[in-house]
């Protein structure tokens, strides 16, 4: 029961990484960002081991900061900044669904070479998939909020590696919640100090070329 | 051959309910929509009235435009023989009917757009070109999706992936058995040329897709085509319902009820996703497809990695 609900939420995850590959409005991706973040949080209930209040409070930790604290930050970000709604990749949207899709047939093929402990649940290919996804969306786009997405995605992959340490090294996991915290300074970064009001642009191709002129 | 009892009771179930499958979804979407709407049998109505009618053929046309409609509705037939429909087997089982069931859909869509360049119209040919560049990117999701159910049952005919055997194999592939019935649904929406993809009700030629193709044709030549298009939607809806509820285990009789309840929840699918989606720009429409064909990719990769 707890392994296959286990393997439900790791699918859902894949989805919503897809998702926000695919979508095309700002809104949509902090959407599908912010409910792969919630599921994230259950994660670490449904792993074998039972319910302690390190766990729940770890989940609970998770869901609020991933779920409702980040997302409403960079919503906050995109209104404050009057950013438009777009996502503008630099790599089309069918060929970061491609990518992704490579991606996916990499982490398999990948996990399928390491040792019988990784192999035996979906966790270790599924934390490969979202750190490349994320890496992807990292790569592809241009505006910093959507990069910032892309980020979070990272940091999910990473946690998500993480639970399978979780019993043994609890220190690991939380410090990867704590990793949020600098997902926060990086938004705050892009709305405090007003990039778009200074530059007329968020995209982070133009921030190479500041220079006083 | 295998014509038992029930599986020729299903096959002439889903031959004659079909217009009201789409019925359904027309009554659905103007239910949700506010409207009173057509009723549920009107398709019947129409086919009726169409048929006592005589056809009009312009002079540019030659035989293939009168060949065409009478070919659509047969290769969709054909299609429907090698599909499982009572659960069980089909009316033709083979060895890679799967393909079979594949590209007798595409040999029909082939004739149409034959047809519809065949009138010379420009309207019509940029439909036959939007509607094969969509059918093509629909056959990967298709092949994909029939990929995984090949690993998940190793047999290669649909009555093998579909019917009695599979159900064994749904408790340990049970997500990536979701997993291909959604992206079959998203492929019929595209195949049926319903709304993500194209819009049944669209009263302009420059938009429509599938439905600007058969403009020319009329009177019985109409009929045979409309009732083409409901009888795929009936089809694909019925393997929909063959992937998502293994039905080898239920009496002939409920088996059959199970695929009549199922094909009008398909309907009713069907008119709310037209209700409450806006149409996909021509652009978009690639990604949609790829977004469906990920779907099966994932889960043909993930029967794969457990093939328990």
């Amino acid at each position: 029961m707890t392994h296959s609900t286990l393997q439900l939420l790791l699918l859902l995850i894949v989805l919503t990484d897809f998702a926000v590959l695919g979508s095309s409005r700002l809104s949509a991706c902090i959407r599908w960002i912010a409910l792969q973040g919630a599921v994230l949080g259950i994660l670490p209930l449904v792993t074998e081991g039972g319910l302690t209040i390190h766990v729940v409070a770890l989940a609970i930790g998770t869901i609020f900061v991933k779920a409702f604290v980040l997302p409403g930050f960079l919503r906050w970000a995109i209104r404050e900044a009057a950013i438009r709604r777009e996502v503008e990749p630099l790599v089309g949207y069918m060929g970061s669904m491609l990518l992704g899709a490579a991606a996916l047939g990499a982490a398999f093929a990948v996990t399928s070479t390491m040792p019988e402990s990784a192999r035996g649940s979906l966790v270790v290919p599924v934390a490969l998939v979202t750190v490349m996804i994320g890496m992807v969306i990292l790569i592809t786009r241009a505006k910093a909020v959507i990069q910032v997405v892309g980020y979070m995605m990272l940091e999910n992959g990473i946690y998500i590696f993480g639970l399978t340490l979780a019993r043994r090294v609890p220190f690991l996991v939380e410090a990867g919640v704590l990793l949020d915290v600098f997902v926060g300074v990086f938004i705050m970064g892009i709305v405090v100090f007003h990039i778009n009001r200074e530059f007329d642009s968020i995209s982070a191709s133009k921030l190479t070329e500041l220079r006083e002129s | 051959m295998n014509f038992t009892t029930p599986a020729v009771i299903a096959f002439l179930v889903v031959l004659l309910l079909a217009p009201a499958v789409a019925g359904v979804a027309t009554r659905t979407k103007s239910l949700l929509t506010g409207r009173k709407g057509a009723p549920t049998l009107q398709l019947y109505f129409d086919l009726w009235k169409l048929v006592q009618r005589g056809a009009v053929f312009s002079e540019t046309t030659t035989w293939i435009f009168r060949f065409a409609p009478v070919l659509v509705v047969a290769t969709i037939l054909l299609a429907a023989t090698v599909v499982p429909l009572d659960g069980r087997l089909s009316l033709i089982k083979f060895s890679g009917d799967a393909v079979a069931f594949a590209y007798a859909l595409g040999l029909g869509r082939f004739f149409l757009v034959l047809a519809a360049l065949d009138t010379g119209s420009s309207f019509e040919g940029m439909g036959a070109s939007r509607e094969v560049t969509f059918a093509s990117l629909v056959e990967v999701g298709l092949f994909l999706s029939f990929g995984t159910l090949v690993v998940v049952t190793h047999e290669i005919s649909l009555s093998g992936m579909l019917g009695a055997p599979f159900a064994l194999h749904w408790t340990a592939n049970a997500a990536a058995l979701v997993m291909i019935g959604a992206c079959l649904f998203a492929l019929l929406l595209a195949e049926c040329a319903r709304v993500p993809v194209d819009d049944p009700a669209t009263h302009l030629e420059l938009t429509m897709v599938h439905e600007v193709m058969v403009l020319d044709h009329s009177g019985p030549d109409l009929a045979l085509i409309l009732y083409g298009s409901a009888l795929k939607l009936a089809v694909l809806g019925a393997m929909i319902i063959s992937v998502l509820i293994p039905r080898a285990n239920l009496s002939p009789a409920a088996s059959i009820a199970v695929l009549m309840l199922g094909l009008i929840v398909v309907g009713i699918g069907v008119g709310i996703v037209e209700s409450i989606m806006a149409r996909l720009r021509l652009p978009k429409v690639p990604l949609y497809l790829a977004g469906a064909s990920s779907l099966a990719l994932f889960s043909l990769i993930l029967v794969l990695w457990n093939p328990a």
